[in-house]
């Protein structure tokens, strides 16, 4: 399933084109139709359905006691989920923009991370953290950065970012059934990108499970979210040169699937990582980490990072900053130098 | 429009406006008392206020000054104050009109919070110090941000203070003490509350002027701002604009607190809850808080009950979630209006004066408009400069390899909020 | 406002009709849980002396706060308390080999050795784990207050926090959404005038703890916390309040930490010796002894047996708990998630590998906290 317009007459029985956008909005209706468990709420979710509209029609068919508006605190709002699930419903909790997340990061990495852990197993946190984040909407810093690795860096958090609506959707519905509390980024920028097939109804995407975006032999692109229609693009230009690139979108960040990682990059000995995150210490540093620890003997080439850069994020030029097209075909190229 | 484009004029304004006002707040001294405010009519936190009562007002909806209230402004103050208001409002009016044209990328609009802003930053002299939130961009101007650098801050051109690094309204104005803001909500309340606890330290006679809005109060930085000017008895003033609304929050469900200004009495702040489209009642309650703050006694609480007339930016659209006959009762109440039927019952206003004035504003506006629209983007370099005061040697490279690309681009999206 | 609630005053006599007359039983086992609690603090501490624990901290002064407090609830009820409440565990009948356990971080700590000394935590009552960043529990508190609400449970939830929680950014969101959305929680303030070396009057310009209340919409209440009687009617009050559906309250009880903070403090070199001397004078154990004599239900038999007995479970918990193994290496990986990742599978085994070849191990020093 790829993010790629999809006709209307193709479409096949029980799948329904959509946005990502509309596909997250399905999984919580989905699941809050199936579990009664299940809330949302946030700053703005509520009457005006989110700044993004990702919750629009929640209030309207499950009520203000499902769906809900909450003071302008995340604080509260990730510390009041926390009590919630600990008390055994499952919150889903909306952070407007993961920029405005640091108020809450104390609950979040001290408490939601720590609750299993520091207890003993006896009181847990299930609960989702949904969170719009990356750039590409002229949203200037306070409305773009990728602070994945802050929670990537944070154990008893599992961290996932969906790169294409099916999978928004079937990632959403596994992170509200999981245990254990779950960062849910939506790259935002794609919010309303693309349309693809989504399966209605019950539809989950294993939690910890890569997919193969695309197949090559010749070089392995690791990347999430936003950055996997970008690097799909550069492996169809690619091809044209006579390269045969694997695009990896490793849907999961913790708990990664290495395995994937690793049997991609031993098959096609060149990588190329792409965050859009300042690129030191990134979630990409990470991925060189273990493609260097464990593939060094199939290795030809430099792991090579293309990522954002050590910088704020600017407003004006964004697109200066942000990983794109050619970026990603330089990358590649560097990996054949040797 | 001449004030904003001539800093001398604009300044000189409040030093006559001080020397007038500190005849009209006689007799002070022991009857500023540290817990209450002692002017008449200033609500007591003590008592505590219902929505409707112990609300601090000095015209009524006609326009007249309600009795013995009268603070006696110098007739310049009172046209300054008026110009101001209007000259916020056409320029507001104006940058969203160019936000939907396409040629600035995002606007937060203040229509009907002009008297809340002007009177509040009128209140304050030019050495104190300003820490707005989004919807108080007017005070740079009125400081003398000329609106040529408003208008390249909105584009985010070559000519932007900010080069480009911000979105719209993120204006800063170092000259006017008037401090960039972020995007985040209530984050400048603890950094006013920290400017006037240096100011403190240092001796210096400077104020601060902190701004937030409804939403703000429940931020962590009011609760850790707020506590921290208390107990330093830091000299400032936290000014809260209560536009009833935070993006599609009411204020009912932001607190179930009885009114916002009761919030000061959790820290030990005097509080004061002020008709936010009242200018005058405003100024006086500003001035009072700023002397309060000058003389050694520690910070104010202010709750300007006023209302925010449009989306919360050019990216909201309010008829989602709220109800047009609210905003229409607000129409009625318009802060413009008032104060423009006062200086018309005392002759101090006409229609000839009031043209005047718009065409004046509209060319200024026209003027800088177009001198802005003139400026290229900011240039690539300006991507790695100021991230650190000397570039490091990893940026250089980071950015030389890119730009040693050909044909990038990157698809914008749209700013949702 | 500021208008502190007695009910024993300093004889030990009760203002007329304000004594909530608990049956002879009840009284008896306050008294003999006020007693033990600070018995189980003595030793805690010794044993921290004696280098036997890493770090112990002490509630002394404190037990009518919280004992009163928590004795307003329902076993039903729950707790989300910060680190000073030790007189609950009992309260509630927590097994004492398991609470000293936890000091050891041994094999029998529901935590699994994976906290600090005195960071409980125990499903079995509803005493949820306690973290040691202050005030984070104040919106658990009011977050599992409104999924009770939501789901229409009858449960009531109980946090606690001090002097300095008030500072903290969690106090101001849980207060407010507890308010906002009226949910049954009562925020006890154990204002006990320190937070570690901070008085409260650098902690605060407001007149009292319970007047922040205010800020939020919600009655605040200041109650003497050194009188468990009066500690008590104010919380059994705000308990039916919540239980009825009328939201949450703020207590403020107004106390006095008599230890240091912490096993690693020394409260001598910041505060005055006079001060402790005064609410020496105050100590809510004889306060609520006076009260007992005057009903006739204490005597000095009824003390030595108290003691004893409570020394006696406490040497015997002691010596259990001691006798306990530790935890192995490997569960050290448990729990960090439902279920191990293959990351840390791998970790773990390239762990137990290194034991098995032994000599793993890093020196640690000494907390200073």
């Amino acid at each position: 399933m790829t993010a790629t317009e999809a006709k209307t007459d193709t479409i096949k029985p029980g799948m329904k084109v959509m946005t990502m956008l509309e596909a997250i909005t399905d999984a919580m209706r989905t699941e809050m139709r199936n579990d009664d468990r299940v809330i949302v709420f946030g700053e703005d979710v509520g009457k005006k359905g989110g700044v993004f509209g990702a919750t629009l029609g929640l209030q309207d068919e499950f009520g203000e006691q499902r769906c809900f508006d909450t003071p302008l605190s995340e604080c509260g709002i990730i510390g009041a989920a926390v009590g919630m699930a600990v008390y055994g419903i499952r919150p889903i909790a909306e952070i407007q923009f993961l920029d405005f997340i640091y108020p809450a990061f104390d609950q979040i990495v001290s408490e939601a991370a720590k609750m299993r852990y520091r207890s003993g197993g006896e009181y847990t946190c299930p609960m989702v953290i949904r969170s719009p984040y990356g750039g590409g909407i002229r949203g200037g810093h306070y409305h773009s950065q990728s602070s994945e690795a802050y929670f990537c860096h944070t154990p008893g958090l599992k961290v996932v970012i969906p790169s294409t609506p099916a999978d928004a959707k079937g990632l959403l519905i596994a992170s509200i059934r999981d245990e254990d509390p779950v960062m849910f980024l939506e790259p935002k920028r794609i919010y309303r990108h693309g349309k693809g097939e989504v399966p209605l109804g019950e539809h989950v995407v294993p939690i910890g499970k890569g997919r193969i975006a695309r197949e090559g032999t010749d070089v392995t692109i690791l990347c999430y979210g936003a950055m996997v229609s970008v690097c799909e693009a550069a492996a169809e230009e690619s091809a044209q040169h006579g390269r045969s690139v694997e695009v990896i979108d490793l849907r999961t960040l913790v708990p990664l699937d290495e395995e994937m990682v690793v049997a991609s990059v031993q098959k096609t000995g060149r990588c190329v990582v792409v965050y859009e995150a300042p690129k030191t210490c990134g979630y990409g540093a990470e991925l060189s980490a273990i493609v260097a620890e464990r593939c060094i003997e199939h290795l030809e080439g430099p792991v090579v990072r293309v990522a954002g850069f050590d910088t704020p994020f600017p407003y004006t030029l964004e697109p200066l900053y942000l990983p794109d097209q050619k970026r990603v075909l330089a990358g590649i190229e560097k990996t054949f130098v040797w | 429009m001449s004030k904003t484009k001539k800093p001398a004029a604009t300044t000189k304004a409040p030093p006559k406006v001080k020397a007038r006002a500190k005849a009209a707040t006689k007799p002070r001294g022991k009857q500023l008392a540290e817990n209450s405010l002692p002017r008449p009519g200033f609500a007591a936190v003590g008592n505590p206020p219902s929505h409707t009562g112990g609300l601090v007002r000095v015209l009524d909806d006609e326009g007249c000054i309600e009795q013995g209230k009268d603070p006696n402004l110098a007739e310049d103050t009172l046209l300054f104050l008026y110009e101001q208001m209007v000259q916020v409002r056409e320029f507001d009016r104006r940058m969203l009109m160019l936000q939907r044209q396409g040629r600035i990328g995002f606007y937060g609009p203040i229509l009907g919070q002009e008297a809340a802003t002007v009177g509040s930053t009128a209140a304050m002299e030019m050495r104190d110090w300003i820490f707005p939130a989004l919807r108080e961009g007017a005070a740079a101007m009125m400081r003398g941000l000329p609106l040529v650098e408003a208008i390249n801050q909105l584009i985010g051109n070559g000519n932007d203070r900010c080069k480009g690094r911000q979105m719209p309204c993120h204006y800063t104005y170092k000259e006017g003490n008037y401090y960039g803001m972020s995007s985040v909500i209530g984050t400048q309340i603890s950094h006013a509350v920290g400017a006037a606890m240096a100011a403190k330290i240092r001796g210096d006679d400077v104020v601060v002027l902190g701004y937030l809005g409804d939403g703000a109060t429940s931020a962590n930085d009011f609760h850790s701002g707020a506590n921290f000017a208390a107990v330093f008895r830091s000299p400032c003033v936290l000014f809260c604009q209560n536009n009833q609304w935070a993006i599609s929050v009411p204020c009912s469900k932001q607190s179930a607190s009885e009114t916002l200004a009761i919030k000061g009495k959790a820290y030990g702040i005097p509080s004061v809850r002020v008709d936010g489209n009242d200018i005058l009642a405003v100024y006086v309650v500003t001035k009072a808080a700023v002397e309060r703050a000058r003389s050694g006694m520690g910070p104010t609480f202010i709750e300007a009950v006023t209302y925010r007339r449009l989306g919360h930016s050019s990216s909201d659209d309010p008829t989602k979630y709220r109800d047009e006959a609210e905003v229409k009762e607000w129409e009625r109440k318009d802060p413009i209006d008032r104060f423009r039927r006062h200086l018309l019952r005392r002759e101090l206003w006409d229609d000839a004066k009031e043209t005047a004035l718009k065409e004046r504003i509209a060319k200024a506006v026209n003027d800088a408009i177009a001198a802005a629209e003139a400026s290229g983007p900011p240039a690539d370099e300006t991507l790695i400069t100021d991230v650190f005061a000397k570039v490091p040697e990893n940026l250089k490279t980071q950015l030389t390899e890119v730009l040693a690309l050909e044909g990038r681009r990157v698809n914008d999206g749209a700013f949702p909020l | 406002m500021s208008e502190l609630l007695t009910i024993i005053d300093r004889d030990g006599k009760t203002q007329k009709g304000e004594d909530p007359n608990l049956p002879p039983e009840e009284l008896k086992r306050l008294y003999r849980l006020m007693v033990h609690t600070r018995l189980l603090d003595e030793r805690g501490l010794a044993l921290q002396r004696q280098g036997r624990i890493g770090f112990y901290l002490q509630a002394t002064g404190q037990e009518a706060s919280h004992i009163g407090a928590a004795y307003a609830l329902k076993d039903s009820d729950w707790l989300f308390p910060a680190y000073r409440q030790p007189g609950i565990l009992q309260l509630r009948g927590v097994d004492l080999e398991k609470v000293i356990s936890e000091w050891f971080g041994n094999d029998g700590d529901t935590s699994k050795g994976r906290q600090m000394p005195v960071h409980y935590s125990y499903r079995e009552i509803n005493f949820v784990s306690i973290s040691s960043p202050i005030g984070t529990q104040l919106t658990h508190a009011a977050g599992a207050g409104m999924a009770a609400k939501f789901r229409g449970d009858d449960t009531v939830f109980m946090t606690f926090c001090g002097d300095g929680g008030t500072s903290s950014n969690d106090f101001h969101s849980g207060l407010n959404f507890a308010a906002v959305y009226k949910a049954p929680v009562v925020f006890v303030v154990e204002n006990n005038g320190w937070a570690i070396s901070v008085p409260q009057r650098s902690q605060t310009s407001s007149e009292s703890m319970a007047i922040k209340a205010q800020a939020y919409g919600m009655p605040g209440i200041r109650v003497d916390g050194n009188d468990i009687l009066a500690v008590y009617r104010v919380c059994k009050e705000a308990v039916d309040r919540a239980r009825k559906g009328d939201g949450p309250t703020l207590v403020e009880t107004v106390t006095y930490r008599m230890a240091s903070h912490s096993s690693s403090d020394d409260a001598v070199r910041y505060r005055d010796a006079k001060e402790y001397e005064a609410w020496q004078k105050k100590d809510p154990i004889a306060r609520f002894q006076l009260y007992l004599k005057h009903k006739k239900l204490w005597n000095a038999a009824f003390e030595t047996e108290v003691i004893e007995s409570g020394k006696a479970q406490i040497t015997a918990a002691v010596i259990k708990a001691e006798a306990r193994c530790n935890l192995p290496a490997s569960s050290m990986f448990d729990d960090v998630y439902m279920n191990l990742t293959p990351q840390l599978k791998a970790q773990r085994q390239e762990l137990m590998d290194l034991i098995a070849k032994g000599g793993v191990g890093a020196e640690c020093g000494h907390f200073p906290l």
